[in-house]
């Protein structure tokens, strides 16, 4: 049934992952993102999938979720990975035809792969550690600072908010919509591509009558519990930075340091 | 005393009632004072106007003509908006559509975080108005995992967080099942009992206006009855010519004394019609 | 013969997962053609499940159910044919509108069914008819009318369709008084003009008591009760027991009987409380009504 779909990725637990402050984690996650293009060393790569393994390992997310995350991209990952191969000159491999592979195609093709990965699964773990509620928050605080340039920091991630909590009402919703058009012996399974877009209207109209009804009133509630936008406003759960963030901070710092290090010590291979 | 709400010949027509088909007059010349303290219901059917008097007590409308007080403020006055609204709480039908955070507590909380109060208090308050509705044990759940009744009590602590001292409920139960509106009910008369709050309940439900202190009964925008719920109830013509219920002890006993049986005609509880009839029959001398 | 009739209906939602839930178990019931039979039972008694069943909404995890003594499972691909003979009015049904027109969105069940323009005139204005909706309705947009209007329209969108069993979902849900009668009213005329079968699944035990003939009650996922209402409502305190509230009279009488007065326990509305009460008080002495 529709309504058996979970909303986001998250994944509950109570590891140290799950407990560290939302704004770090986006910050960690971001380091490491940059941490992992700037690489050019073989060595400095393992690096960064090593901590990658760790921080899965303390998560106590399985290991079959990251498989998971990624079949979604697996046409990106392809595609880079031919673009890069056959599209970088250099020491001829291989060649027939028009086909031509050279050593350094391969080889940025490789790390490219890699790093895809990493990323995806990188920030995956960001959004199986974190609810999407605290995700919303961590990333309004974050941006603050960008209310000073005009930026609706506040309205966007009330945009979220009830997006995410009305999500699972219209989903609903949809389910007994299509059931009641079904039952006036509407045919939603059978019939061409135009055919199914046609039978489509019988539900989509309703819902987005039902959806602007409900927005209507969740203002007026809103507004009757005294909302005007951030003006004023505090918040109930104040986020606080913990000693189990600054060794996260530490830990990821210093595989940032080791890369660096690397990329100016060891020689330059990509 | 003071009255906490007080409506003083209010009349109410939309400005564009032509475009959206709505009648033009939809409250004349109402008046109504409600002391702190009262537990009052205002029944009427759809499109009495009982639901836009509620709004008259929020500001969320303003009359044509005549004044609203809210606890001593006109509501006209813009600025003292909030204070309005802190005053007289408003609780409404849909139970989804007034739930704004994903999570009970952090909904319980948007009020006082509009407000700006300290999140100390906030928790502290939070945690007080979810005890008050007895949803404290889901206080961590998601809304949409929880009953209508259930969210129905969410929305009533989101207002009672902020320490209003009276609270109108707009048809709060019509939406809900036998147990739903059973809890619904039950919490605000508690509100009432426990914590001092005036409730205004809005409802056509003839059985929950039978347990508050006072009914005002509303037709064509017009309060047409109010009193006592015995003497209201007592109407029982009058109710129905305006397509209202009675409790059906009271029906029963209006038609037996329509038959010149001779019995009380203010019962609106089933306790008090058994005893009346036992009492007939007695006196009937039917046996046992 | 039965019109529905299921031989150990069982729905499991979730099955083999470790939500796994019962909604519907071992389920054996017949419906007779034109009998008016309403549907009790609390939140999650397992009703809802149960109806959706009665047009092929909802497969049985096990078990049959039959529709004019046909396996309604037996060819899938044929079921919506099963839901023409079956009509089901949602709860909220006013939510399911979506033409620009009253008389289209009637004319949407109809015409699904492939039948011809002139078929679907007489039947969307025969429907319109039963509802108690004028002529100059028709061609108002659904969404200008009132509540009230709007749930007739959508219910007139599913009689329009002639079905043989009518089951209607809490019809009156968020109603007041007036609108319920009237649209009770209406669907019990529509039953004695159309002798067809008619399922009203309602929380209020007044308006069960007072429209319907035979009641089916329903809990913890089984049938509990199947029978005349006068019956049914002679178990008073059991319904109660199931976190049911029967009709206040019927309360009334119940307690009078168990004080030991000789009142009959089968009484559930106003009128026959009156009557049942004078024949009593006219048998004492010195009556003077």
């Amino acid at each position: 049934m529709l309504k058996d779909i979970t909303i986001g990725q998250y994944f509950p637990g109570k590891s140290v992952l799950h407990r560290l402050d939302p704004r770090m984690k986006i910050l960690l996650t971001v380091g490491y993102i940059i941490m992992l293009f700037s690489v050019s060393n073989p060595l400095g790569l393992c690096v960064g999938i090593l901590f990658l393994v760790f921080a899965y390992a303390i998560s106590g997310i399985p290991p079959r979720m990251i498989t998971k995350s990624l079949k979604p991209v697996i046409p990106i990952i392809i595609f880079t990975t031919v673009l890069n191969m056959f599209f970088v000159k250099g020491d001829p491999l291989f060649d027939w035809w028009i086909f031509h592979i050279s050593r350094q195609g391969l080889l940025t093709a490789v790390v490219m792969t890699i790093r895809i990965i990493c990323l995806i699964a990188g920030t995956s773990l960001l959004t199986y550690t974190t609810s999407p509620i605290t995700l919303t928050d961590g990333l309004e605080r974050l941006m603050k600072p960008l209310k000073k340039v005009h930026f609706p920091v506040h309205e966007l991630s009330m945009m979220m908010t009830i997006a995410l909590r009305f999500i699972p009402t219209l989903i609903e919703e949809t389910d007994k919509i299509m059931n009641a058009q079904k039952a006036r012996g509407a045919d939603l399974e059978s019939g061409g591509i135009m055919q199914r877009a046609k039978a489509l209207v019988p539900i989509l109209i309703p819902l987005f009558v039902s959806a602007f009804r409900r927005a209507d009133e969740l203002a007026l509630a809103m507004e009757c519990r005294c909302y005007r936008g951030d003006v004023g406003r505090t918040r109930m759960k104040q986020l606080h930075y913990s000693w189990q963030d600054g060794v996260a901070a530490a830990l990821t710092a210093a595989c940032i340091a080791v890369v660096v290090m690397v990329n100016i010590f060891a020689p330059v291979v990509f | 005393m003071e009255p906490i709400l007080s409506a003083r010949d209010v009349s109410f027509a939309y400005d564009n009632y032509e475009e959206k088909q709505l009648p033009p007059i939809v409250l004349e010349g109402v008046s109504l004072d409600v002391r702190p303290g009262e537990f009052v219901a205002v029944l009427g059917h759809n499109g009495s106007g009982k639901s836009t008097l509620a709004k008259h007590f929020n500001a969320i409308l303003l009359p044509t003509s005549g004044t609203v007080f809210v606890d001593g403020i006109d509501t006209k006055e813009e600025d003292r908006l909030y204070d309005i609204r802190q005053t007289a709480g408003m609780v409404f039908q849909n139970p989804d559509n007034q739930l704004v955070a994903t999570i009970v507590e952090e909904d319980v909380a948007f009020a006082l975080e509009n407000l700006g109060v300290p999140p100390e208090e906030i928790r502290r308050r939070v945690d007080e108005s979810l005890k008050a509705v007895g949803m404290y044990e889901y206080r961590e759940h998601s809304p949409h995992q929880l009953s209508g009744g259930q969210k129905q009590r969410v929305a009533i602590a989101g207002i009672i967080a902020m320490r209003p001292k009276c609270i109108v409920l707009d048809e709060p139960t019509a939406m809900l099942d036998p147990q739903g509106r059973r809890e619904v009910l039950r919490t605000i008369r508690e509100l009432g009992n426990q914590f001092g709050i005036t409730v205004v309940l809005i409802t056509h439900y003839m059985d929950e206006a039978a347990q508050c202190d006072r009914v005002v009964v509303m037709d064509n925008g017009k309060i047409i009855l109010d009193g006592v719920p015995r003497a209201v109830f007592s109407h029982v013509e009058q109710l129905k010519n305006v397509g209202l219920d009675v409790p059906q002890v009271t029906e029963l006993a209006w038609l037996l004394l329509q038959d010149g049986y001779c019995l009380p005609d203010d019962i609106i509880f089933e306790e008090e019609c058994v005893q009346a009839i036992e009492k007939l029959l007695e006196e009937r001398h039917v046996s046992h | 013969m039965s019109v529905i009739k299921t031989e150990h209906l069982t729905h499991t939602y979730s099955q083999g997962t470790s939500y796994e839930q019962a909604a519907v178990s071992d389920v054996t019931l017949e419906i007779e053609p034109g009998e008016m039979i309403g549907v009790i039972g609390h939140t999650g008694s397992g009703k809802s499940t149960l109806i959706q069943h009665f047009n092929g909404l909802l497969r049985p995890t096990s078990g049959k159910i039959l529709v004019d003594g046909e396996d309604i499972w037996e060819n899938p691909k044929e079921i919506r044919r099963i839901r023409f003979k079956v009509g089901l009015v949602f709860q909220y049904p006013e939510y399911q509108l979506f033409e620009d027109t009253v008389y289209k969105d009637i004319a949407f069940g109809p015409k699904n069914m492939g039948l011809s323009e002139e078929e679907i005139d007489r039947r969307v204005k025969e429907a319109a008819l039963f509802v108690g909706l004028k002529p100059h309705h028709m061609e108002k947009s659904p969404f200008e009318l009132s509540g009230g209007q709007k749930r007739r329209v959508a219910i007139a969108g599913v009689i329009a369709m002639n079905p043989e069993v009518l089951i209607l979902d809490e019809p009156t849900a968020g109603l007041d008084p007036k609108g319920r009668d009237q649209i009770l009213g209406q669907i019990l005329e529509y039953h004695r003009e159309q002798k067809n079968t008619i399922l009203l699944v309602s929380h209020s035990m007044e308006d069960v008591a007072k429209y319907t003939e035979k009641v089916l009650v329903m809990n913890h996922s089984r049938v509990a009760m199947f029978d005349q209402v006068e019956k049914v409502f002679s178990h008073s305190r059991e319904i109660e027991a199931m976190g049911l509230a029967v009709p206040q009279v019927s309360r009334v009488f119940l307690s009078l009987s168990e004080r030991g007065w000789p009142v009959p326990s089968n009484v559930y509305t106003v009128e026959q409380a009156k009557t049942a009460l004078e024949k009593i008080l006219g048998q004492g002495g010195g009556a003077n009504a």
